[in-house]
This record gives structure tokens, sequence and C-alpha cells, in this order.
């Protein structure tokens, strides 16, 4: 498995849905989306394929349309809207109950308006890190505190990541002392199911005592 | 199924022109999507397309714009036109359209323990 940056171009270029699509199970599953969101080449697209029963399929997504009226493009017809892969994949849970997605989304602040318009609904998110760029991770925390998400951090652990204790990148990144982090590698099954378990127990410890009766 | 070849209408196309978010049935990334007739006479290009897609089985409209290879936008557009007219049963992602709430989150966290 490669670790090779997930800059949008190299999405679009690679990643073809191949062969027929892969249906939902008829068992009416619930449909839950968690954001898995970072700098560019942090391995967002590495984990959400190792975590995907399905060859990640990605959608192209203008940055006007998203969640401007698209109206905006027509009136500047000279620029072409900004177009952005996102990739994502899914897993079936519980015995075809549950169906989570996987959305790798750009964490860079100008993605701001995509990132509130593919965030809508979302339980959570998980930011990972490289600890040899932690700073490159703020606009993603920003992005995800501004949409009111709930988000865990994982470090992605490259092969050639220098050691570095957990408790120094919680400072270096002012992590809340509620806010999860954890350590995976991007590749590693194992340690990507330990993440989203990490986040969606975070999830869950904030959200109200019983809601409705 | 086949696999969608790079599309020669352009997105603005396949919209027939409409640029404005009306009629759109709350379609969402994670709507899901399932062929409920017959395509109705008179739609093709995209809406035959995303009608026969989802014939055999029911996907999100996400995965349906990737196999299509069309922006999401665009085929909010076309998948409302194909429910309008009765060719396409939409449902929410949580069906009982209940939002969020600690059963939920309780029973994902559940399904994911069981992953490991």
């Amino acid at each position: 498995m490669d670790f090779a940056p997930s800059s949008s171009s190299a999405v679009l270029a690679g990643d073809a849905p191949s062969g027929a699509p892969a249906y939902l199970p008829p068992t009416d599953p619930v449909l839950m989306k968690l954001m898995v969101s970072g700098p560019f080449g942090v391995g967002k697209t590495t984990f959400v394929r190792t975590l995907s029963e399905i060859p990640t399929l990605h959608t192209e997504e203008t940055m006007t349309a998203a969640s401007v009226p698209v109206d905006d493009v027509s009136r500047t017809p000279g620029k072409t809207a900004t177009t952005v892969a996102v990739d994502f994949g899914r897993i079936t849970l519980a015995d075809g109950d549950f169906v989570l997605y996987l959305f790798g989304t750009p964490g860079q602040r100008r993605f701001l308006p995509l990132w509130e318009d593919l965030a809508r609904g979302a339980l959570g998110a998980l930011v990972l890190v490289d600890t040899r760029r932690l700073a490159d991770a703020f606009d993603a925390m920003d992005l995800i505190e501004e949409a009111g998400l709930p988000y865990a951090v994982a470090v992605n652990r490259f092969p050639d990541t220098p050691p570095i204790a957990l408790d120094a990148v919680r400072a270096a990144l002012d992590l809340d002392p509620a806010t999860p982090l954890v350590e995976c590698d991007a590749r590693e099954r194992a340690g990507c199911v330990d993440a989203l378990i990490a986040l969606t127990e975070h999830v869950l410890d904030r959200l109200p005592p019983e809601s409705a009766p | 199924m086949t696999t969608p070849r790079r599309r020669l209408v352009p997105a603005y196309l396949a919209t027939h022109g409409r640029t404005a978010a009306a009629g759109t049935h709350g379609l969402d990334r994670l709507s899901v999507l399932h062929a409920a007739a017959d395509l109705p006479a008179g739609l093709g290009g995209e809406h035959r397309q995303l009608w026969e897609l989802v014939r055999p089985g029911a996907l999100t409209l996400a995965e349906a714009a990737a196999h299509l290879r069309l922006p999401v936008s665009a085929t909010v557009f076309v998948a409302a036109d194909l429910a309008e007219r009765g060719a396409l049963s939409v449902r929410a992602p949580i069906p009982s359209a209940q939002p969020v709430n600690r059963d939920l989150a309780e029973r994902l966290l559940s399904g994911l323990r069981a992953l490991k």
C-alpha cells in the first residue's frame, strides 16, 4: 500500500469506479457518516481505503456549487469553478443494520463552503496529523470546530516518523483534555478501527443523556 | 452493469440548464436511491443512466454520482427529476428521520468494536 500524497489531481487520475456497483444491503440500513480530515498528504485516502469494504469512490465537487447557489458560476462565465475530489468508502456493520460512510475531506480553510456542505449530518470527524508538520492540522481542526462536530485526532505513523510522545503532540496542538488523541498506521486496519472507536466514544460522551421520551 | 465512460454532456446540460436549487427533495449525499418504476418516456441521457444504475439495487446519491462521474450537484437535479416522476424512490439516511441520538451512536460503537 502506498503513502502517495492525495492531492486532488492524483485522486482524479486514479481510483475510477471499477466493476459493478456494490449495492446497499436490502436491510434498509441506517447510514451514518464520519469525516476523515487533515492536510494534504497526511494519509486520508489511505485511511479510507484501508477500512472501506468497497473500492473507494470519489465525487467531483464544485466549490461554488456545493453550498452557494449555482448561479454564482454563471455570473462569472470566464471562471471555472474550483473542482475538488472527495473520496469516500463504506463499512457495513451489525449484520447490515448500519452502513458507515467515511468521507476523506481536505482540511484547508479555502474549502470551508464545501466542508460545511459535506459535514452536514456527520456524526463526527477524525483529524489525521503528521507529527513532522503538526501545524498543518490547525486548519482542519478549525473547520471542524466551526462545523460544531466532535472530533478525535489520530497521529498517522509514517515509517520514517521520528518517535514523539503523544503528550507532546497534545501540547503542540493545544488539544482540549477531553479530545481523544490516538496513534495509527493508516495502512493497518486494526489501528484505524481503534481510531474510529475512540472518535465514536467521544461522540457518545458529547451527546445529551436521553434526549427524547 | 456497464462502467460509465467519461460523460459527453457537460454537467450544466445534465441539469437542463437549471441553476437554482429548487425542488431537490432534500436530497443529500447519503440519500438512498432505488429505481421504483419504469423510466418515464422522454427521459434519456443522465436520467436513464442514473435510473439504470439503481435498478438492480439501492445506492447513495454520492455513490451514484461517483459511478456516473457526474458532480454531486448535477446528480441531485437528475435524481430529483426522476423522483418527481415517480421513477425513483428516495429515502433519508436514517429511515425514521430521527436525529443522531445515543442509541444510534451506541449501536455504531458496538458495530465498530465487532470489527476487531
